[in-house]
């Protein structure tokens, strides 16, 4: 942005932001903290409160607990100041099926009051090019295929200038040409200064278009930070094959390094069993080095048949935080 | 979305903010209201279905024999005589089931066809402001209350003209008034009748904030109109009957008198208003306070 963010402040911050459905809380105390002019990844698996957080960020829900403050102003108290700065797609694309794209967007811009009528035609006809739409503009929605709706959602929220782009789940439905168009105008948007938080539940996307990014799990924050910092915070791992298991236990006990509990779906093999054991985390600095290990094994007469070490991708971290497979967060 | 950015991007950061000062009277929302509302195939096809009444009576009257005096609704033998009495006709028969069903449907509709269609969230964040939708909404309904009665006096009078003689009226009270005179007492009853259909636009527009289910909010606002008239007929409960939404509905015979009766229109009025507050209030309690998760 030419003239800069209003301050060097955060654009999103939350302090113990909760909701309660009855019983359960689909967001459990959440501190975001998503700084001026970065594209944020939000990410976390299906069920995981993404969506609900960003509902209370935009005043859609009201918090059980906590505060939301959006571009430096608390929410939803200055709800009519601060969203004409914000463009938002909120869970999916959703649009009058028997208006033409065309029509859906000029419904919305005079939803709001502060967006100029004079303007409206030509702001609706840029959107529209922005996101490869011109020439379906006149064509009903109702005849729109998912993804040609989830860029109608795309340019709907960027009918104004915007401060702030909230982006949930952006490429949901696009195919990878989509993808990858959605990318780059995440790109030339940040290049301007627009803070983007864009959530999804595809770590490979906040992987490429992301500086920094969250992650949440059953409704908790569990990781936050610049993406560079999230790789880094992942843990080494050492991985044995020996058929000396119990020396090797020893070992590696004296040593300061506690061995995981056996993989219960790893079966006993002939050659020897596999002994991981964690060498480093972010927390905690490596006692040992890798190769002192293999020599205090070797003097301790246990026989190496193989050896590992294993450096997490952010990608084991994402599932290490959030958990893997189909078990949606409850 | 060509990735070549487009040539105006040093205007985006500047007006950002200078956008959030209000610019516009904000009468925008209303006007797409009613584009929406009346553009759209459903609206068409309620008003051609209140238009069709006017139009199956005076046929009907014409291709049967002539009504033996006294038999069927008010008005009906008189059509031959004067086809200006197909509007009386099908006005007094539209009110007790077709109005409040075309009036459900839109009042229903309001705000949990918003919902129902996820753009309920996108109106909001854009931001419309939750008072000012609900009073767009509840503004467009109206609207639509005083389109319908319109719609089958306007058409009950050109079919009418249409297939049978035009003449001067002759009134309840006996008077007798010119067929420009008696156009415009049409148009009086029209205007009775929508302002008879503001109350149950309220009950709607409430019931219409419950749900994202629309046919449940219509349904449920229709029923209300029924079990409103149903307790209308229960000598039981008359001390009820005054405070009756539909009470006056059928009043407006005395838009048909010369001079013109006003006093069933006032207090129909004040009625309505009545209605028209408390579930106003109510729809804005719960409009305000709800959690948007559609």
């Amino acid at each position: 942005m030419g003239d800069g963010p209003v301050t060097d402040g955060l654009a999103i911050e939350t302090h113990g932001l909760s909701k309660h459905f009855g019983q359960q809380a689909a967001v459990d105390s959440v501190d975001l903290a998503v700084p001026h002019g970065t594209v944020f990844g939000f990410l976390g698996p299906n069920g995981s409160g993404k969506t609900t957080t960003i509902r209370m960020l935009l005043g859609l829900a009201a918090a059980s607990a906590g505060t939301v403050n959006l571009l430096g102003r608390e929410m939803p108290d200055n709800l009519h100041e601060v969203l004409p700065r914000v463009g938002a797609l909120v869970e999916g694309p959703a649009f009058y099926p028997f208006l033409s794209g065309a029509a859906n967007l000029h419904r919305l811009d005079s939803a709001s009051p502060h967006t100029v009528p004079g303007t409206r035609k030509a702001r609706v006809q840029r959107a529209l090019e922005r996101v490869g739409l011109e020439h379906a503009a006149g064509k009903r929605v109702h005849a729109y295929s998912l993804g040609m709706k989830q860029r109608l959602g795309i340019a709907n929220a960027l009918l104004s200038p915007r401060e702030l782009l909230v982006l949930d789940e952006p490429t949901n439905g696009l195919d990878p040409q989509g993808t990858r168009e959605v990318r780059n105008l995440v790109r030339s948007l940040a290049h301007q200064g627009t803070t983007i938080f864009v959530s999804s539940h595809l770590l490979a996307e906040v992987d490429q278009m992301c500086t920094h990014a969250a992650v949440m799990s059953a409704g908790k924050l569990v990781a936050q930070g610049p993406l560079t910092e999230l790789r880094q915070a992942g843990s080494t791992r050492l991985r044995l094959v020996t058929p000396d298991g119990g020396a090797a236990r020893e070992v590696l006990g004296r040593l300061g390094l506690v061995p995981e509990p056996p993989d219960p779906g790893l079966q006993a093999q002939p050659d020897g069993e596999t002994i991981a054991v964690v060498l480093e985390t972010a927390a905690q600095q490596a006692a040992v080095l890798p190769e002192d290990v293999v020599r205090h094994l070797v003097q301790a007469g246990v026989r190496v048949r193989g050896f590992a070490v294993e450096r997490e991708s952010l990608e084991d971290r994402f599932v290490a935080l959030t958990g893997e497979g189909f078990d949606v967060a409850q | 979305m060509p990735s070549s950015l487009p040539a105006d991007i040093p205007e985006a950061a500047g007006t950002a903010r200078a956008a959030a000062a209000p610019r516009s009277s904000g009468l925008s929302l209303l006007a797409s209201e009613l584009k929406v509302l009346f553009g759209r195939r459903r609206t068409g096809a309620l008003l051609l279905a209140l238009a069709a009444i006017p139009v199956l009576i005076a046929v009907a009257v014409k291709v049967s024999s002539a009504v033996p005096a006294g038999r069927g609704p008010a008005f009906l033998d008189r059509i031959t005589q004067n086809g200006l009495f197909v509007a009386f006709t099908a006005m007094l028969v539209s009110v007790p089931l077709f109005m409040p069903l075309a009036v459900g449907v839109v009042a229903g509709d309001t705000i949990a066809g918003e919902a129902n269609l996820g753009t309920l969230r996108y109106l909001l964040v854009a931001p419309a402001g939750r008072v000012r939708l609900l009073l767009v909404k509840y503004a467009g309904a109206l609207a639509f209350c005083i389109v319908a009665p319109l719609t089958v006096g306007l058409a009950g009078a050109a079919i009418g003209a249409a297939l049978f003689p035009v003449g001067p009226v002759t009134l309840l009270s006996g008077g007798v008034v010119q067929p420009v005179e008696a156009a415009l007492r049409i148009v009086l009853i029209a205007a009775y009748l929508a302002v008879s259909l503001a109350g149950l636009s309220a009950i709607g527009l409430f019931l219409s904030t419950l749900t994202v289910v629309p046919v449940g909010a219509m349904a449920a606002t229709v029923v209300v109109s029924v079990v409103s008239q149903v307790m209308d007929q229960l000598p039981q409960l008359e001390w009820l009957h005054p405070w009756l939404f539909s009470h006056y509905w059928l009043g407006f015979g005395d838009m048909l008198r010369q001079p013109v009766l006003w006093d069933s229109f006032a207090s129909n009025a004040l009625l309505q208003a009545g209605y028209v507050a408390v579930f106003g209030a109510l729809a804005y309690g719960r409009f305000v306070t709800k959690d948007i998760l559609s």
